[in-house]
């Protein structure tokens, strides 16, 4: 018998984000096509799916850096995707978004970097924002880069600083894009720890873009696919280890399909 | 019968549209600026981001807009010494060459210096913002990178023009001196009373009125390309090709209209004015 590839049991009564039919186009393709997804409070959901299917831009979608052709966002039952940009502003200080690259300000110290969302949203003293800055280091395993430029710290540093950052307003919602794309497996697992440690210490909500299967099975109360625009599955993580539906199954074991091996064969 | 001339012309059309869109997007970006100029002036958060770009646009402009002016002014002088002179009217050099520079090349000069040498690091600098996504961060945090960004840069192409357009003027002022009467032996009295009789404080206005425009232009074009740069760095490299040259051709343009706006006004107050 085939496994459900969508569980409808999810418990939507403390959904924080509803995304409504969102569609999105660029030009003539189609990257997102009318997707209908609720996350809830407390919960971390991990979006998978191959390279173009539209993750990222779901999760741009969700904090209003894009906005839908058709559908709606809503935050808190409130829609958000129609509001104007400084309207935004209080909606996305409950937020914090973690990008692929890290997005630091070259121009800026890692210190200035993670008080920058305090100086912009609060009236804290420099004592307060020296205290919180080290505090969130603190929380991402380095404290004492205070004084160093993002140029000069690695990747994953680049990448605890850029989720410092994300957290210093102790947001409800975190969205991860890519997080752990680029380290190697034990820097990898330090970023499913402090996903996983967030979630247990200040109570966020995360939404988790990823190809990296071991991070999605770590950190994932629940497990959304994309394929082509499109959600083909969305259940629990121990779903996806027994499911048998070919197009997940490629993906969760890393397989290529046959059409990309002949591809290789007549090259 | 040949879809081909159906296709170009509808080519045509899309790219008609798209050229449209394009500066659509320019106005509303402007409109956008323009209000947080308006609404920031005296706020001391946008003091504080504005130092940095004062000193960038003007402390670090400074020596290739002295040299600028110096030889335009010298190349102005020895380009017309020997025709005056061949009427017997160098004495009157000072009179023609302080009145193109303050009036006409001073500001063109500066703006378009200012244009390759500021604006090309605006759109590098934005554009490589814009494509490590450090604007989408910004926004993201609640943040109008408008407000954060192009304000602050925009005032100093602004305030900042109009003074070094100054600076390319005296300069141009004592190169065209230094050639017509230290080197070519234009008598000095003379030079200076005709400059005199003939530059006007309106003349000198007029110059800094341009440069205010220009500044003004060439800080949105390079902001605005900067910001709505293609990814990579190709489309960082082609935006800064742009910003350069779009704000040459809108420097030109502007030129030509306040010169038209200037002149009548000038003629109106003063009446006809002859440099001979």
């Amino acid at each position: 018998m085939r496994c459900p590839l969508v569980n409808d049991r999810h418990d939507n009564n403390g959904a924080i984000i509803e995304l409504r039919g969102v569609a999105k186009r660029f030009g003539a393709l189609t990257v997102l096509g009318g997707i209908d997804l609720t996350l809830n409070a407390g919960q971390t959901t991990v979006v998978i799916g191959e390279s173009g299917t539209g993750k990222s831009v779901l999760l741009k979608h969700i904090v209003v850096l894009l906005r839908p052709d058709a559908g709606e966002v809503l935050f808190h039952g409130r829609r958000v995707d129609n509001q104007s940009e400084s309207r935004l502003v209080d909606v996305r200080r409950r937020f914090g978004l973690l990008f692929q690259m890290g997005a630091l300000f070259d121009s800026m110290t890692i210190e200035e970097n993670v008080a920058f969302p305090l100086t912009q949203h609060t009236d804290k003293s420099p004592e307060a924002l020296r205290d919180v800055v080290a505090q969130k280091l603190r929380m991402v395993g380095l404290d004492g880069l205070q004084h160093r430029k993002p140029g000069e710290i690695s990747g994953g540093q680049r990448k605890r600083v850029a989720l410092a950052r994300a957290i210093a307003l102790n947001p409800e919602v975190v969205l991860y894009d890519e997080p752990t794309t680029g380290l190697d497996p034990v820097r990898a697992d330090v970023i499913n720890e402090l996903i996983l440690k967030l979630k247990r210490e200040l109570h966020v909500t995360g939404v988790v873009v990823t190809h990296d299967m071991t991070s999605a099975y770590k950190v994932a109360d629940r497990i959304v696919m994309l394929h082509r625009g499109e959600i083909i599955a969305d259940n629990d993580p121990d779903w996806y280890r027994r499911c048998d539906d070919a197009r997940v199954r490629r993906f969760v074991d890393g397989h290529a399909n046959r059409e990309d091996l002949e591809a290789l064969d007549q090259g | 019968m040949s879809d081909a001339p159906v296709a170009a012309r509808g080519g045509r059309v899309q790219a008609l549209r798209d050229l449209l869109d394009r500066f659509g997007e320019f106005c509303i970006f402007c409109g956008h600026s323009l209000r947080w100029i308006a609404a920031d002036a005296f706020r001391r958060a946008l003091h504080r981001l504005l130092m940095p770009q004062l000193f960038e646009v003007g402390v670090q402009s400074l020596p290739v807009i002295l040299i600028t002016g110096a030889f335009v002014g010298m190349v102005l002088a020895v380009q017309a010494i020997e025709q005056f002179r061949a009427v017997g009217l160098e004495e009157r050099m000072g009179a023609v060459v302080n009145i193109s520079v303050v009036r006409e090349l001073g500001p063109v000069l500066a703006g378009i210096m200012l244009a390759g040498r500021v604006g090309g690091a605006l759109t590098a600098e934005l554009g490589t913002m814009k494509v490590t996504e450090q604007i989408d961060a910004l926004r993201a945090m609640g943040v109008d990178p408008i407000r954060y960004l192009v304000v602050p840069r925009v005032l100093a192409c602004i305030l900042l023009t109009p003074v070094l357009t100054l600076y390319a003027d005296m300069t141009g002022s004592l190169g065209g001196w230094f050639i017509s009467v230290v080197q070519r032996g234009v008598d000095s009295g003379p030079y200076w009373e005709y400059t005199q009789m003939t530059v006007d404080n309106f003349d000198l206005f007029s110059g800094v009125l341009k440069a205010f425009f220009f500044g003004g232009a060439l800080g949105l074009i390079s902001c605005f390309k900067g910001f709505y740069c293609r990814p990579g760095a190709e489309g960082v490299g082609r935006a800064c090709t742009e910003a350069f040259v779009a704000s040459f051709i809108a420097i030109l343009a502007l030129d030509y209209f306040l010169a038209e706006l200037l002149q009548t006004i000038s003629i109106r107050i003063y009446g006809f004015r002859s440099f001979l």
